[in-house]
């Protein structure tokens, strides 16, 4: 059959390289309006995050004792100013570095622990499933704000702690899908036939069970972000995060509350962007359920 | 069945006292001297000795996590530093007032969410299921706290309709379900049932397009059901789990009013928690905490129980 090949066989002919699963997973999001859109979002809120002490047009920290409390559409101030005659404008924006590494840095963080606990716990089995899983079963009985609350009002104000605890809320509804997923893998003919191959354990959570967990706990910890925006922000709008004068929206929200009578519309402005947010991140997280296939 | 609520209520047991232990723990994990807010700045060292026998502060963790949960349980919470009041009294006057917000905030939540579930799912993918969803996930997004501001800058402080914070005229703490109290009820119960209505709504679709999938529906249309009929039996299917979701948002909301009572000013367990964070008052910390965590414990008990009972594919699973 090799031997007669014409020349039309011998041609070089365009192979499609068969997709992968997260390339795959790219194209669908590409296709889906609600995903370019929310993910455009979250792209122009990265931006101010990272450039936005570049493109605020005044300086954030910059007070003013006859500027206070303007409307918005004033001259100088496009968005008004805050109780102490800081520009709005220039605060939104540059609060967006703060308020996003308040938010992300948890679930980044839960993310990896979690994981790393998740698999450990489905994979060994045994006491060290049961060991790992009914600690997490004792913090999960808290409500999530319950527990962050506690926790960083026992732990005392401050970044630091407000991540701490943040991290700690987290982590638990993070391992439970990990050890879930894990669980279910680990019964399947691919990860026996590694094993009865020779492969360590190591080798074989790396090459065989990671990549088939990788997908739906990234789902999941993806779903927590709008969470843990929404928490961090309150957590400062408590006075239990990020202190003054920091620029951050929750704090921002917290220290306006006394103008909502003078200034009600620019007291609102700090919780419009904890909303666009959340809302961006929570349609792209479902945007990502449905292009990775990932069952709820 | 019998088995399966012997089962349930002895898995409880040990979380429950895991539970106690994180909340025993707090008080340990704050940094400083936990009588740095009862002692004079100047206090001799034999004093500062006597308050700490008094407290039980001199003897080891093991010992005093024992005598602490041994008083718990009988009911004895300890003394708040601040108001020199009983823990426990403080944690129930307040408990009693934010389960009536959460508790009519979680009705309304359960009423609007189910109503935008069913439509969304009965309607699947047409326009209606995707506003209805869309809302849902407004629902959900919205940070709360901030809607609160937002209610109160639009019917309160720009129209003057409801009052913007309190529980009733004057200040009052005592409660009647008149209009005149339930008005300060208003705005706090309807930012408080935006989040349940999200979640139940979501879960509802889900549920309700679940069921609609599946062959006895299919088998209920061939047999010549009315739509009304097949609409009953879906219910009858959806229920339960969205009776149990239902209860654990109460308990969510039970514990996690902190952020909207402190906006409200309600006096509620979230403007104690509030209170005593800042007033570092440990032992009503550690109460409020301890109490309303227990709640959530046993509501998620009471909810997977009456599921459970409802639905016997849980019991036999």
């Amino acid at each position: 059959m090799a031997i007669t090949m014409t020349s039309s066989t011998l041609s070089p002919t365009a192979v499609e390289r068969s997709q992968g699963y997260w390339t795959g997973a790219a194209r669908k999001l590409l296709r889906d309006p609600v995903a370019v859109g929310s993910g455009l979002i979250v792209l122009t809120l990265l931006i101010l995050a990272v450039f936005g002490p570049w493109l605020a047009p005044a300086d954030p920290y910059a007070s003013s004792m006859l500027g206070r409390l303007k409307p918005i559409g004033s001259p100088n101030y496009v968005l008004g100013s805050d109780e102490l005659g800081r520009d709005m404008l220039s605060r939104l924006i540059v609060g967006a570095r703060l308020s996003l590494f308040m938010g992300l840095t948890p679930v980044l963080l839960a993310f990896v622990i979690g994981m790393s606990l998740g698999l450990l716990a489905g994979y060994a089995g045994g006491w060290i499933n049961s060991a790992i899983m009914r600690t997490v079963d004792v913090l999960y009985a808290f409500p999530s704000v319950l527990l962050a609350i506690a926790l960083s009002g026992a732990l005392g104000a401050g970044i630091f702690n407000a991540l701490l605890s943040l991290t700690i809320v987290f982590t638990p509804p993070i391992v439970r899908v990990a050890e879930s997923v894990t669980t279910q893998v680990r019964g399947r003919d691919f990860v026996e036939a590694a094993r009865a191959s020779g492969a360590n354990a190591l080798t074989i959570v790396r090459v065989h069970v990671l990549g088939n967990v990788l997908g739906p706990i990234f789902v999941y910890a993806t779903s927590l972000i709008a969470v843990s925006m929404i928490l961090a922000s309150g957590l400062s709008f408590l006075g239990l995060g990020v202190r003054p004068p920091e620029p951050e929206w929750g704090l921002m929200l917290n220290t306006l509350r006394t103008a909502i009578y003078t200034q009600p519309w620019v007291a609102a402005l700090p919780g419009a962007m904890i909303f666009i947010t959340s809302i961006a991140f929570n349609l792209l997280s479902d945007s990502l359920r449905s292009a990775m296939d990932v069952k709820n | 069945m019998l088995s399966y609520l012997i089962r349930r209520l002895v898995y409880a047991l040990p979380i429950m006292l895991g539970v106690a232990l994180v909340c025993f723990a707090l008080v340990h994990l704050a940094p400083g001297d936990p009588l740095v807010s009862v002692l004079p700045p100047d206090a001799s060292a034999e004093l500062a000795a006597r308050i700490r026998q008094l407290y039980g502060f001199d003897r080891s963790y093991p010992e005093q996590f024992v005598s602490w949960l041994w008083r718990a349980i009988q009911g004895d919470l300890g003394t708040s530093i601040a108001t020199g009041r009983p823990v426990r009294d403080e944690v129930f006057r307040a408990v009693g007032n934010t389960l009536r917000l959460a508790a009519i905030a979680t009705l309304i939540g359960f009423i609007l969410g189910s109503l935008f579930g069913f439509v969304a799912g009965y309607f699947r993918n047409t326009w209606i299921d995707r506003l209805a969803s869309f809302l849902s996930v407004l629902g959900v997004s919205v940070p709360h706290y901030w809607l609160g501001m937002v209610l109160v800058i639009a019917l309160s402080a720009l129209t003057g309709i409801l009052p913007a914070s309190g529980a009733g005229p004057g200040g009052s703490d005592r409660w009647a379900w008149d209009w005149e109290h339930m008005r300060f009820m208003v705005l706090p119960a309807l930012t408080m049932s935006v989040i349940p209505m999200g979640i139940i709504a979501r879960t509802v679709r889900a549920l309700v397009a679940d069921i609609l999938e599946q062959e006895f529906v299919i088998g209920l249309r061939a047999r010549g059901l009315t739509e009304f009929g097949v609409f009953l039996h879906v219910v009858k299917n959806a229920a339960p789990t969205a009776l149990a979701v239902m209860g654990l948002q109460l308990g969510y909301l039970l514990g996690g009013s902190i952020l909207i009572e402190t906006v409200f000013s309600w006096p509620g367990t979230g403007f104690l928690l509030n209170s005593a964070i800042f007033q570092r008052d440990l032992p009503l910390l550690q109460g409020t905490i301890l109490v309303l965590a227990m709640f959530f414990v046993l509501l998620n008990l009471l909810v997977d129980m009456v599921q459970g009972t409802l639905d016997p594919r849980i019991s036999r699973g």
